[in-house]
């Protein structure tokens, strides 16, 4: 196929060609909706870094990393982001059985991540150092938490996209959503990487 | 897979989507994602390991913590997001060192802004003092 349209003279976007397929403009604008919302964590990024040294008495940085769930959240994570690769090549071979499996795997590693931020979370309330504790403990709720959220509705929309392979099987605009999925779990790791190294690593260092 | 079935419109042209496959085969498929990962465990595991160690100067920890976290983005976007530098992904090469100009003015402008403000704020007790 690519042969023959290249055979015909036809460019995507530029000049005579038109303008490029449908799946270019998706995932070129899902890229450009990524990277606003990396924009916006970079302003709770922003605002911990500010915010990291006002404890008002309350824990330091330190003294609420435990490293070695952090290092196993990562590992679920990026073991998580592998799978969606994995997923998003079984889209390509159209293997409706493999995306499934991969999808899943995806989703379980995602939740794995997800149940271990939450009981970090749970245990920091409990011990009364919750956001309202300290402007500190405030921007590591709002920024952790956010990217907390992006998981869970990652999760979600991971769910969604299992149903309508299942239902609709690969179809147009199926595929197109499985796309912007793959791409989406993928910035959330990028994002999980500046969190450990800024939140967790060089707080458990300072 | 019934015949009314739509496949969807692979690019072909001079642009690639961000994230699209190849199609240059199954296993270097995996490959690539295998080497992905492989990369990234292993600075993920270098910055653990440097965040723990005391065989690295003190204060120039964090910032061989930045080198690496900023590394491993760099393998995230090309092995899985296959961001590269090919002609087909001028545009999202484009968009993104947008958002990295807007990201870095963020957080090095709000961090530089906020020293300073600490800097020539009155210490909070005299602040105090002086509204009795």
């Amino acid at each position: 196929m690519s042969g023959a349209v290249a055979a015909a003279g036809y460019a995507t976007g530029v000049g005579e060609g038109g303008p490029a397929s449908k799946r270019i403009i998706v995932g070129y604008g899902f890229w450009i909706f990524l990277l606003s919302d990396i924009v916006m964590f970079s302003a709770l990024f922003a605002a911990y870094s500010v915010l990291s040294g006002a404890t008002a008495g309350g824990p330091a940085p330190r003294q609420i990393v435990n490293l070695d769930t952090v290092a196993l959240e990562t590992g679920c994570l990026l073991a998580s982001s592998f799978a969606g690769g994995m997923a998003s090549l079984a889209v390509a071979r159209r293997s409706a059985l493999w995306t499934q499996v991969a999808l899943l795997v995806t989703g379980l590693l995602g939740l794995a991540f997800l149940l271990q931020e939450l009981r970090e979370f749970v245990g920091l309330i409990n011990r009364g150092d919750g956001p309202d504790r300290s402007a500190f403990l405030s921007a590591f709720f709002t920024l952790v938490g956010c990217h907390g959220l992006h998981v869970t509705a990652g999760l979600l929309w991971l769910g969604t996209m299992m149903a309508q392979v299942l239902a609709k099987g690969f179809r147009r605009d199926v595929l197109h959503r499985l796309l912007c999925f793959t791409l989406f779990w993928h910035a959330l790791d990028i994002i999980w990487v500046a969190i450990f190294t800024m939140v967790y690593l060089i707080g458990a260092t300072s | 897979m019934s015949a009314e079935t739509v496949f969807d419109d692979t690019p072909t042209g001079l642009d690639s989507a961000p994230g699209d496959e190849s199609g240059e085969g199954l296993a270097r498929g995996v490959w690539g994602y295998l080497l992905g990962l492989v990369l990234a465990i292993g600075l993920t595991a270098a910055s653990f390991w440097a965040a723990q160690t005391h065989l690295i100067y003190a204060p120039a920890v964090p910032v061989a913590l930045v080198t690496l976290a900023i590394a491993q983005m760099g393998i995230h976007l090309v092995f899985f997001l296959h961001i590269t530098t090919a002609p087909d992904n001028t545009n999202n090469v484009l968009a993104l060192a947008f958002g990295v100009l807007i990201v870095c003015l963020v957080v090095f402008g709000s961090l530089w802004i906020m020293d300073h403000l600490n800097h020539n704020m009155m210490p909070m007790n005299a602040l105090m003092n002086m509204q009795r």
